[in-house]
């Protein structure tokens, strides 16, 4: 199986290279077929090499295959080496499975655009980029793909280019994370030297020996390579060019900003997991970030109109409650809840894409409604979407993965009751606003007319994606429930089990909790936007609520604190400077100069009067001279 | 002998052009077109011949050495010899010389024997300097170079070409001649010290100087090498030069003349004056640093393309003088293929502002914008280089600056860590002029054609190159390899008595290090 891995690259790759260089001549349907089928190849290919992994697992726990040497100078040889483990697994099935469903929908969803080629070339370009990501063996090669799929996020954000707008949110995402990436470069040139190696492998093998518990090296590292998982999954704070991100169309964030990218920090740091470990600060502040983000993007999402807007807010939310997972050890769970969120959230966005074509790319969620009944297989796979979201209980598969996190917030050996509070009260925000989009979009009055109805092409991954939104938690329960753990104790080959605090065997409290808050969510939404509306024009009278729905709703305020602090300065200084302070210096000299002459050939007037006054002026002040002298 | 074939072929080549000019246009540009393309082949051969003996044979880092005496009375000889540094650069020559040819196909129409006149001893006088191995001969192709390009710009450059020239010829002309006095200075203490009048660069090698002396004259090649390189505050030639000259001027200034500068540095400054060297590398480190960062904010500011594009060529060589003075190898290897690829994807960022000019008339990224739906293929080339630019890993630029800054971070933590912020501006002004000029709504009523088959000839050698360098760049560090190897191993005894002062060096010691860097 080892031959087959560079194929799952490969694949999409090669769809890219196509598209890019023959697109324009090939037609639609061929443009589709190259698309979707390098993707959905790719996608074969993972399930041929995961069933051979599980079925058979390799010795050492992983493949990998070295295709050449990337480089070589001076003891820094990385190479171009494909590693696949039981993490990485996890994270290609997700990126070849969800990335074919959406790009089997987006031969449909896309279908009228004119620039049908550069799409699928893109997107083909984004899986490859995210394949190496999850699949390389070391950092600079994971660098190599943290970057390609910054670009296209870059390129797809701005996709529809003749609006400005989609351009300036494609620049903000590519800016915004790349502060981060920064930061990470900074964090490979510690770690290699440190380790004096960039292969992951051998730094989480040396990391023990080299740095006792606490080291204040693992911290800086650590906190490193948490500034580019910050940037790249939207996280406190460099979160805000996500809900901006919603520019680009709807598959685009299905796949890039909700399924794949942006949870490449949360790969990042259960990769270097180890790094993490040795150091208790770090960890705690993956942890706080990860609750605050959760925390204030859920108030953030309760505000929004824009119904993809609310699902941006939604994803930086959930991508915090995996940094909260991560923070408190509870690595497998923050994994689990990825692959789940991956699911039931490319399943939203799509439903949303659907919802938003079908009424003629409207995407204030005031003036939908109604459509329950006007497109049934949207109404039941959104709801299931939600149902997961929300973290219904029992039933969805949300459930399974977020109760996890939230008993490990409690109850691991790192977590505390504040940060098992703020995720209980997200949890609650959570099934608020997810309740309020329900009953905006499918319930009450139609207020915009539906055009046609979306095609089987679209409806079908809506569907696969609901099953898994349903039936994907089933293969992780609760200790008290089941306890069934399949899904830990294939990542437990790679990532430590979360430590609990001692005498901790009370989970069915904290479920207890968890149930009551994601109904009280629910019920909030039902009362304030379906029983009795006029509650909220109530609120509205207030100015404290409205300013406080105002901070909320513009993502509390820091658009508008980083364009103070940052960028008007920035743009200042270099508008002020445009014509280049230190050129004025050479001006000066030649100005300097020019006068000079000037003035010398002012001298040289031709008359004989002022040329025999000079020979007498001359004189006198030399003959003064001397005699002074 | 091949050395001597490549300079004479060139200069042969423009006096023909220039004879063959007067009686048909359109000869000029095909003698000129073959004469480069013999020279790059002949190169081109050599190197994939010498390749395997330059991975075996590490202490011997000269391929070839050819002497003749010139002067014998003043100990000047006619010296030539290449390494591996000067091969790439000679390589490098050639492949942005035929591409200079190719870009001003159609755009030059008066005076075209002249123009490839020109065009051709600009060729020599860089090929002369790539190789040249006797101070005065290096002095003569220095100035050889600089004369055609003052034409170049003063004749077929744009508008404002006149005043751009003559700030071009008076800014390199005069730290030129700072330069010359350093080189005799060099000349008679060298005599006094061993009786022994000579120019010959590997004589001169070992000098003994005194360290206030040896300070000084190394200035004076310093300031002529940073002024061409440019560095901060010796670059406002630079923007007026790359805007007013026609396309191939821009081409060369950017992707050769500039790298004259940084060639100087390695093969004469640190060589020559290695302890007044180390004491200079703080600061030259410095001013690397703010050119990293002032270049680029200034880039962010401009409205001109190629004004644009010439700053932020301030910018990445601000990396070069970074990462020379950072003395190891991972530094200089990335300063290497820094040279390299900045040559390559600035020069087709050049290449393209001259085709959007051929076709808008205009260089005002203002007046430009939508220009995506009817130039898909440009757009895209421009998207990738402005990837290059921003060093986007995959891309040549990304190995360079990535080796770089690891060199540097080796040798100075803080510096490195602000000029990584750099990277940040780079991503706003390369995705700035890729929104300016090609997205965003159209307002043309015009049709604009994209690509014409020279011009995706032209833009497929250039990107092909760079995704080449980013993917698998072994080659050019190989053959840069002994050079880099020996210059560090003048450093590397210094630099392991300040390595038992600190024995690592770690973001927490930084600033012990950086203070011991400026004793």
């Amino acid at each position: 199986m080892n031959n087959l891995l560079w194929l799952v690259p490969a694949l999409p790759f090669a769809g890219f290279l196509i598209l890019a260089l023959a697109g324009k001549q090939l037609s639609r349907v061929w443009v589709a077929m190259i698309g979707a089928g390098s993707v959905s190849l790719s996608a074969i290919v993972v399930l041929i090499i995961g069933i051979s992994f599980l079925s058979q697992p390799p010795a050492n726990g992983n493949y990998s295959q070295t295709l050449w040497t990337w480089m070589q100078v001076a003891g820094f040889n990385p190479k171009i080496t494909l590693f696949l483990d039981a993490l990485s697994l996890v994270f290609v099935f997700v990126i070849t499975f969800i990335g074919a469903l959406i790009h089997i929908y987006s031969v449909a969803f896309m279908a009228d655009d004119k620039d049908y080629s550069r799409f699928f070339a893109c997107m083909n370009l984004f899986v490859f980029s995210m394949l190496l990501l999850v699949l390389a063996d070391n950092l600079l090669l994971l660098y190599l793909g943290w970057e390609g799929v910054g670009l296209c996020s870059y390129l797809l954000i701005g996709f529809w280019y003749e609006n400005p707008a989609n351009g300036y949110a494609a620049r903000k995402a590519f800016i915004i994370t790349r502060v981060g990436d920064t930061a990470m470069a900074i964090g490979l040139f510690v770690i290699f030297y440190q380790f004096g190696t960039l292969a992951i492998p051998d730094v989480l093998a040396k990391a023990p020996v080299l740095w006792h518990q606490g080291a204040q090296m693992a911290t800086i590292t650590a906190l490193l390579l948490l500034a580019g998982g910050v940037g790249k999954s939207a996280q406190l704070p460099l979160q805000t060019w996500l809900p901006d991100a919603m520019a680009g169309p709807s598959p685009v964030s299905a796949l890039i900003h909700a399924a794949t990218m942006v949870t490449a920090g949360v790969y990042l740091i259960a990769r270097m997991h180890i790094i993490f470990q040795l150091s208790p600060i770090a960890q705690m502040i993956v942890a706080v970030i990860g609750a605050a983000t959760l925390f204030i993007a859920g108030f953030s999402a309760l505000t929004q109109y824009d119904i993809k807007r609310v699902l941006a807010y939604s994803t930086i939310s959930q991508i915090g409650y995996m940094f909260l997972a991560l923070g408190v050890g509870a690595w497998t769970a923050a994994i689990f809840h990825f692959m789940i969120h991956a699911f039931f959230k490319a399943l939203l966005f799509l439903a949303a894409g659907a919802v938003i074509e079908t009424l003629h790319h409207e995407h204030n969620m005031f003036k939908m409604g109604g459509l329950k009944n006007k497109l049934p297989v949207i109404f039941w796979t959104f709801l299931i979407g939600s149902a997961s979201l929300a973290a219904l209980p029992l039933i969805s598969a949300g459930f399974y993965s977020k109760d996890q996190i939230l008993w490990y917030a409690w109850a691991s050996e790192s977590g505390n009751p504040l940060l098992w509070f703020i995720a209980l009260l997200g949890a609650f925000i959570t099934a608020a606003y997810t309740a309020r989009m329900m009953i905006l979009v499918f319930w009450g009055e139609a207020k915009t007319e539906i055009g046609h109805h979306p095609g089987k092409l679209m409806t079908v991954p809506l569907i696969i994606l609901a099953f898994f939104s349903l039936f994907a938690g089933f293969i992780e329960l609760p200790h008290n429930f089941g306890h069934l753990t399949l899904f830990s104790n294939l990542l437990h080959q790679v990532l430590p089990e979360a430590v609990l605090k001692a005498g901790m065997n009370t989970e069915l409290q904290f479920q207890i909790l968890a149930f009551l808050s994601t109904f009280g969510g629910i019920y909030l939404a039902y009362i304030f936007y379906y029983k009795q509306p006029q509650r909220i024009e109530k609120l509205k009278q207030s100015g404290f609520v409205m300013n406080l729905y105002l901070f909320w709703f513009s993502g509390w305020g820091f658009d508008k604190l980083y364009n103070v602090l940052i960028v008007n300065p920035v743009v200042f200084i270099a508008n002020i400077n445009k014509s280049d302070v230190v050129d004025k210096l050479y001006q000066g000299i030649t100005f300097v100069t020019i006068r000079l002459y000037r003035f010398l050939s002012f001298t040289q007037s031709g008359s004989l009067r002022w040329y025999i006054m000079g020979l007498v002026i001359g004189a006198i002040i030399i003959l003064s001279i001397q005699i002074m002298l | 002998m091949i050395l001597i074939y490549t300079i004479v072929i060139l200069m042969g080549g423009g006096l023909l052009a220039f004879l063959l000019g007067q009686w048909n246009k359109s000869l000029p540009r095909w003698i000129a077109l073959c004469t480069v393309s013999v020279g790059f082949v002949v190169l081109v051969s050599f190197w994939i011949e010498r390749y395997r003996a330059v991975n075996i044979h590490l202490s011997n880092t000269w391929m070839i050495d050819y002497r003749h005496d010139w002067i014998p009375s003043f100990g000047i000889s006619f010296h030539l010899a290449i390494d591996g540094l000067s091969l790439l650069l000679l390589v490098l020559t050639f492949f942005l010389g035929i591409l200079a040819v190719l870009c001003s196909w159609n755009e030059v129409k008066e005076r075209a024997g002249f123009y490839h006149f020109n065009l051709l001893w600009i060729l020599a006088g860089i090929s002369g300097v790539f190789m040249a191995m006797d101070l005065f001969l290096f002095y003569f192709f220095w100035e050889i170079m600089l004369i055609p390009m003052y034409f170049l710009i003063g004749i077929w450059g744009s508008e404002n070409r006149v005043y751009a020239a003559c700030k071009f010829f008076i800014f390199t002309q005069a730290s030129g001649l700072l330069m010359l006095l350093a080189i005799i200075g060099l000349y008679f203490i060298h005599g006094r010290n061993t009786g022994i009048y000579t120019f010959n660069y590997f004589e001169l090698l070992g000098t003994a100087i005194s360290p206030n002396v040896a300070f000084w004259l190394m200035m004076g090649f310093m300031i002529a090498f940073v002024v061409k390189l440019p560095i901060v505050p010796f670059h406002t030639w630079l923007p007026d030069a790359h805007s007013e000259a026609p396309t191939a001027g821009s081409l060369i200034l950017a992707g050769l003349l500039l790298k004259t500068g940084a060639y100087g540095i390695l093969r004469f400054v640190l060589p020559l004056f290695p302890e007044a060297s180390r004491v200079f590398a703080p600061w030259a480190m410095l001013f690397g640093v703010i050119g990293i960062i002032y270049g680029a904010i200034l880039a962010y500011s401009q409205t001109d393309l190629k004004r644009l594009v010439a700053y932020t060529s301030v910018s990445h060589m601000g990396f070069v003088i970074l990462g020379i003075f950072a003395f190891n190898e991972l530094a200089l290897q990335g300063v290497v293929m820094q040279l390299v690829t900045h040559a390559i994807s600035t020069g087709a960022l050049f290449i393209m502002a001259g085709m959007l000019k051929e076709r808008l008339h205009t260089r005002d990224i203002n007046q430009m914008g939508g220009l995506w739906a009817q130039m898909p293929q440009m757009g895209a080339i421009a998207m990738l280089l402005a990837m290059a630019s921003l060093g986007l890993p995959g891309l040549g630029n990304f190995i360079a600056e990535f080796l770089i800054l690891l060199g540097t971070f080796k040798a100075n933590v803080l510096l490195t860590v602000i000029a990584a912020i750099g990277l940040v501006f780079s991503a706003i002004y390369s995705l700035r002029i890729v929104q300016k000029v090609f997205l965003g709504p159209s307002e043309r009523s015009y049709q604009v054609r994209d690509f014409s088959f020279r011009e995706i000839v032209i833009m497929a050698a250039l990107t092909l190159s760079i995704v080449w360098l980013g993917l698998y760049p072994q080659p050019v560090i190989n053959t840069a390899k002994p050079m880099i190897m020996k210059l560090e191993h003048i450093f590397s005894a210094e630099n392991k008595n300040m390595e038992k002062e600190n024995p690592s060096v770690t973001p927490l010691n930084m600033h012990k290090y950086l203070v011991n860097n400026k004793e």
